[in-house]
């Protein structure tokens, strides 16, 4: 039912919260903005045209589009973000989320990689550069917040979070919140890694993997691109600032209350990284190793933290 | 002005010497006689009078010695007239294409006069032979001729390693329009619009090189009110195009907010424009014989524009990223920019003070001294478009007061005569040179943009650099591909 309900609200949700984010950079930056709905509205414009596929390219290409949004939405149904109780349970710990979202990133490098194009590979290298150091400071930081309950099941760390909402402003828990922040900034392509918005085909990082892609292909990776974007957010909000999640056996209506809960936290999350990116520029990519290589020093520190300051 | 008769023999020799003499190869047009070709080479040095060598050639098979050892900039005109005209250089170090089309057919000279209308495409040269680096992990990134963003036709091809740019080669040429051969027997008049087209957002610096250049062709002599007030449109050109660069610098780091900015500015600067010329890009100001003003525009209001501008700057100077994204980056050398001859701003950032408002004074600008910055990388490259801006603002609140709408007639004259007209435009130097014919018609129009010069700086300044540093670099340049590829 949580479950069911999650994959919805992110599945809807997230191209409005792409478009709400595009629409608070554009006011701060004196712009009208295209509305809220223009993802939306892309997307639908995608959907109906007609497939392509480069020549030469095979079963990898058109599979990869397919995988990231698969993962991404097997990730929303496991991860609290309306409630702490999943169908998949057993299976929701943090190895399996982060193995799922670097499985739909590697899907799509290889996509990238199959077309042959030179900026195909050049997005899947620098895609793989930070997908490297971006994945073992997810399980570093999740992993300091882990300690504290015994366990890497995501539900359970987030309900012993409700039951002890002090527990979150630790050290360890700062330092995992630190380092959890930059790599979702990373991991999503958003400034100052990634420049979503670039038209220049060198600088790109994301957006030159998926430049061979057309139609629907290609709505299914920018739906997908903004589920990851807010299921990381999301996971975020869940583990830092749980407040209002479902837990237990929760009735509808406590479910619909968590939802709006997480609306308006994701959104405000969201507004904020936005806000943020107004006044950032984008780093030289041979410093993006050094950023993240910064974030995963503050998860070891918080992994530290939760041994020593238990 | 003296032009000298010189045979083939004698060239290279008379060219060393005046390059000795502190001149520069400005500009070199060939163009079709009654009975075989003529080149011209301009040479120009600063204070002095430019000194032409004219060469006659044979109809047949014609060639000429190659100053490319000489003048790096020769063989680049060598090339272009190679290309457009049939005329060999001979012992050419560098007998690759430069303006060809791909798909010309062989033997075709668009600037002859049997070239008749332009062919049907054919693939008669195969593909341009770019030197291919070889080594473990080498690969190469083809970028265009077709971009991403709304930019005019290029094709870049970098061989890399991992990120860093070995070797780039920049084709371009992709859209010959012809506009050289547009201007051949139409009336000065006439042919002042499509001087103003010859690059979109150089329309004063392009106007005012080809009205000097008619003007010293028919012996007219412009009020000085008139050139004071061509000067005032000239730095307002350079004014708004500056501001545009800034931001867009700001926005290749993806610092968006600076760029909006940059964009409220420039429109401000643009109703400016409007005001004083009826036109946004200034167009119809500068006018044959003189210039015609609509209104003078306001210091005041300038000097605002400039505070603003400078606030800009020093936000995005003091923004620690944007900082780091342009030091150091894409180092132009002092040496190559001389060696390449470079002009304008891509010079002055490098510490070479070459500077036609300065050098080639075509109205009196008072105590005018250009910006000059040592850096020679992206950083000096946008510190030296915001001196300018202070500079080009000082300079217009100079000239309000002695500036005013006005032109004389040209005298009558029934003999081909042959002008040159030299401009500081807002990317650098920019020259024209017209022959008359008897009947008062133009005979042949040379247009050179100092693109024509910057564009072989820019593989040389990214030497070293990596390949997702390039749009910034080539923004910092920003080379004008349509006054290049005439």
């Amino acid at each position: 039912m949580g479950a069911v309900l999650q994959v919805v609200l992110v599945a809807v949700g997230s191209p409005l919260l792409v478009g709400m984010m595009r629409q608070v950079r554009a006011r701060l930056e004196g712009r009208a903005g295209a509305g809220i709905g223009q993802p939306w509205r892309d997307l639908r414009k995608l959907v109906r045209k007609e497939p392509i596929a480069p020549d030469g390219t095979g079963w990898v290409f058109r599979a990869a589009p397919l995988l990231l949004a698969g993962t991404v939405l097997v990730v929303a149904a496991v991860v609290p973000l309306v409630s702490t109780t999943s169908p998949l349970d057993e299976v929701a710990d943090l190895f399996a989320v982060v193995a799922l979202l670097a499985l739909g990133s590697v899907a799509l490098a290889l996509g990238a990689l199959d077309t042959s194009t030179a900026f195909g590979g050049m997005g899947a290298s620098r895609e793989m550069i930070v997908l490297a150091l971006v994945e073992p400071t997810i399980l570093l930081s999740v992993f300091a917040l882990s300690v504290r309950v015994g366990t890497t099941n995501l539900g359970t760390i987030v309900t012993s979070a409700v039951a002890d909402p002090l527990a979150v402003i630790s050290p360890a828990s700062l330092l995992a919140a630190a380092a959890l922040a930059i790599v979702t900034i990373a991991e999503t392509g958003r400034i100052p890694v990634d420049n979503p918005s670039t038209h220049l085909e060198l600088t790109m990082i994301h957006e030159a993997m998926v430049l061979e892609y057309a139609g629907p292909d290609l709505a299914l990776i920018e739906w997908a691109s903004a589920m990851r974007l807010s299921v990381l957010l999301g996971l975020l909000t869940s583990l830092f600032a749980p407040w209002g999640i479902a837990t237990g056996n929760a009735g509808l209506l406590a479910l619909l209350l968590a939802a709006v809960v997480v609306i308006a936290k994701v959104a405000l999350l969201g507004a904020l990284l936005a806000a943020g990116e107004v006044f950032m520029a984008k780093l030289r990519l041979f410093r993006i190793p050094e950023l993240l290589a910064g974030s995963f020093l503050m998860a070891l520190l918080a992994v530290a933290a939760s041994f020593f300051l238990a | 002005m003296t032009p000298r008769t010189i045979t083939p023999g004698d060239l290279t020799g008379a060219a060393t010497e005046l390059i000795a003499r502190g001149h520069r190869l400005a500009l070199m047009s060939a163009h079709q006689q009654a009975r075989g070709f003529g080149v011209v080479y301009l040479f120009t040095a600063p204070g002095l009078d430019h000194t032409e060598l004219h060469l006659h050639l044979p109809p047949d098979d014609p060639t000429l010695p190659s100053l490319a050892r000489v003048s790096f900039p020769a063989g680049r005109f060598e090339r272009e007239i190679r290309d457009l005209y049939g005329i060999t250089p001979l012992d050419h170090p560098q007998p690759r294409r430069l303006v060809r089309h791909h798909h010309w057919p062989r033997g075709w000279y668009p600037m002859r006069a049997d070239a008749g209308p332009p062919p049907a495409f054919g693939d008669p040269e195969g593909p341009f032979p770019f030197l291919t680096v070889e080594g473990p992990g080498v690969y190469e990134i083809p970028v265009g001729p077709v971009h991403a963003g709304l930019i005019e036709p290029g094709h870049f091809r970098f061989s890399v390693v991992g990120e860093t740019v070995l070797k780039l080669k920049a084709r371009l040429w992709f859209v010959h329009k012809g506009i050289e051969k547009l201007f051949q027997g139409r009336a000065p008049a006439d042919a002042l619009p499509l001087a103003e087209r010859v690059s979109g957002d150089t329309s004063v610096g392009h106007a005012l090189a080809y009205c000097l250049a008619v003007e010293e062709a028919t012996g007219t002599a412009v009020p000085e009110e008139a050139r004071s007030a061509r000067a005032i449109l000239l730095e307002l050109e350079r004014l708004y195009n500056h501001v545009t660069d800034l931001g867009a610098l700001c926005n290749d780091v993806a610092h968006g907010i600076l760029h909006a900015h940059a964009g409220r500015v420039r429109e401000q600067l643009l109703r400016i424009n409007d005001e004083v010329t009826g036109h946004r890009l200034l167009r119809g100001g500068v006018i044959l014989g003189g210039a015609a003003l609509r209104a003078l525009p306001d210091p005041a209001r300038l000097a605002a524009i400039g505070a603003d501008v400078a606030e800009i700057v020093e936000l995005a100077l003091s923004h620690t990223v944007v900082a780091d994204r342009f030091t150091g980056t894409a180092l132009l050398r002092f040496e190559a920019a001389r060696d390449l001859g470079t002009l304008g701003y891509v010079a002055r950032a490098s510490g070479f003070d070459a500077d036609a408002r300065r050098d080639h004074p075509s109205a009196d600008l008072g105590s005018f001294t250009p910006a000059l910055r040592t850096g020679g990388d992206v950083l000096a490259r946008f510190q030296i478009r915001a001196d300018e801006i202070a500079a080009s603002i000082a300079l217009i609140s100079w000239l309000v007061s002695r500036s005013a709408s006005g032109r004389s007639t040209p005298p009558s004259t029934d003999r081909p005569a042959s002008g040159v007209g030299i401009a500081e435009g807002w990317r650098g130097t920019i020259v024209h040179r017209v022959e008359l014919a008897p009947d008062g018609t133009l005979a042949r129009v040379k247009i050179v943009d100092p693109s024509f010069f910057n564009w072989p700086a820019l593989p040389v300044a990214l030497d070293g650099a990596i390949v997702p540093d390039f749009p910034l670099v080539n923004k910092s340049f920003n080379l004008s591909y349509a006054g290049n590829d005439l």
